[in-house]
């Protein structure tokens, strides 16, 4: 086995290279170049995770911002249905003052109508017992020959008119 | 590959030779000889090297070679987090260079390069290689445990609720397999590459043995041998990242040990 037959003669040499390449591997490489892809592995990884916590703050502030909206919205909405009640409201008053109105124009017009009426058909019936009594005094002296004085005939259709 | 009267030699494949006449060079007395294992390990830093910076563009939106590239060391900084977690950040240049350093000179080793006349070598599968790194592993296990813990660090042998009594007999049972870890450690990465090397080797031995031996023999024993390398390779790539992973997760395991001391 070379290794151990060779080993007096070779292991200064073997040891010796082994420092040299070994170093320069430690040096040039394990200390000079992988720190740099170390670093360009993290600052990646940074980028990445930085860009998704943007993303995050964006949208929770797009969310705040909706939840602002729909708030105000909502208020809003409440105001102008309260506006809205409120002028239903003074419509319904002044519907029901107009109306108090109207109504007490109409029963006063009513009540002047009802009275007329009641005049005018009291007058009518004055008439129709003179008319009456005109014709019962006709009547009688026509058939019977008889003058009746007007109060007696009046008065004679009086009854007849009241007992009906 | 030495071929000796028609037998093929399966270790012959892990010599060390000095490359490009260098193997006078010395310092202190030591020999540094410009080796084969070295330049395999030359190799496996250079095409790290070009791997990792062709991924460095630090680009916002990776394409597929930086996504590779910072999936290999994503890889290995979770393994970290998982075992010792955000502390465990300051590690990464090490364990990377060791994750890496192990799965590139896995895999450099089983490159099928010899069809075009190059001889890979697997720096991993010699213990003086794999020992190295895992003193280094020890070293900072108990740099940091004496660093951060001082004394309190040899609490670390005492597992929590031992009855005190049994303190004497479990101490020196922990330390024991405390003191064993770069053994196991070194011992395992250099034992699984050499073994897959080895059967690919002798399997391959099978083959061209069989094949030169006439029909009979071909269909009986180099064609079988030649189907079952073609799955311990593919089981063999496997075990070149397994490796690597495990020499780093029990790295990362110690280290917790170290960090957060139970």
């Amino acid at each position: 086995m070379p290794q151990i037959e060779q080993l007096a003669a070779t292991y200064a040499s073997q040891v010796f290279w082994l420092l040299v390449f070994f170093g320069i591997i430690f040096f040039v490489i394990g200390r000079g170049m992988v720190p740099k892809v170390m670093a360009t592995m993290d600052d990646r990884d940074k980028q990445i995770a930085d860009d998704l916590a943007a993303a995050e703050a964006a949208r929770a502030a797009a969310d705040a911002e909706e939840e602002a909206w729909r708030v105000q919205a909502n208020a809003q909405r409440a105001k102008a249905q309260a506006l809205i009640a409120a002028a239903k409201l003074d419509a319904a008053k002044a519907t029901e003052a107009t109306l108090a109105v109207a109504s007490a124009r109409i029963d006063e017009t009513l009540t002047a109508a009802e009275t007329r009426i009641e005049a005018a058909r009291v007058a009518a019936l004055g008439e129709v017992e003179g008319v009456a009594a005109e014709a019962a005094q006709d009547i009688a002296s026509r058939i019977a020959g008889l003058t009746i004085p007007a109060d007696e005939a009046q008065a004679a259709v009086k009854g007849v008119l009241a007992h009906g | 590959m030495r071929v000796a009267e028609g037998k093929v030699d399966p270790v012959h494949q892990f010599t060390i030779e000095s490359l490009f006449g260098t193997d006078h060079w010395a310092i202190g007395g030591y020999n540094i000889a410009f080796t084969n294992s070295a330049l395999w390990m030359a190799i496996t830093t250079v095409v790290l090297l070009v791997f990792v910076a062709g991924g460095s563009k630090r680009e916002l939106v990776p394409g597929r070679w930086q996504m590779a590239v910072e999936g290999l060391t994503g890889f290995v900084d979770n393994l970290l987090m998982a075992n010792i977690g955000k502390a465990g950040r300051k590690y990464l240049p090490y364990v990377f260079s060791l994750f890496a350093f192990i799965l590139f000179a896995n895999m450099l080793g089983l490159m099928p390069l010899a069809l075009i006349g190059l001889h890979p070598f697997t720096a991993t599968s010699h213990f003086t290689v794999t020992g190295v790194l895992a003193i280094m592993s020890f070293a900072i296990v108990l740099g940091v445990g004496f660093a951060k813990h001082g004394f309190h660090f040899f609490s670390l042998f005492v597992p929590h609720g031992t009855p005190v009594p049994m303190i004497p007999i479990i101490f020196p049972i922990e330390l024991i397999s405390f003191m064993v870890r770069p053994f196991s450690l070194g011992l395992r990465l250099f034992v699984a590459m050499m073994a897959g090397h080895v059967l690919l080797e002798v399997l391959s031995g099978f083959v061209i043995s069989g094949t030169n031996a006439g029909p009979g023999i071909f269909f009986l024993a180099a064609v079988p041998s030649f189907l079952l390398m073609i799955g311990i390779c593919a089981l063999e790539l496997l075990v070149a990242g397994i490796q690597a992973y495990v020499f780093a997760l029990l790295t990362c395991v110690y280290l917790n040990d170290a960090e957060n001391l139970h």
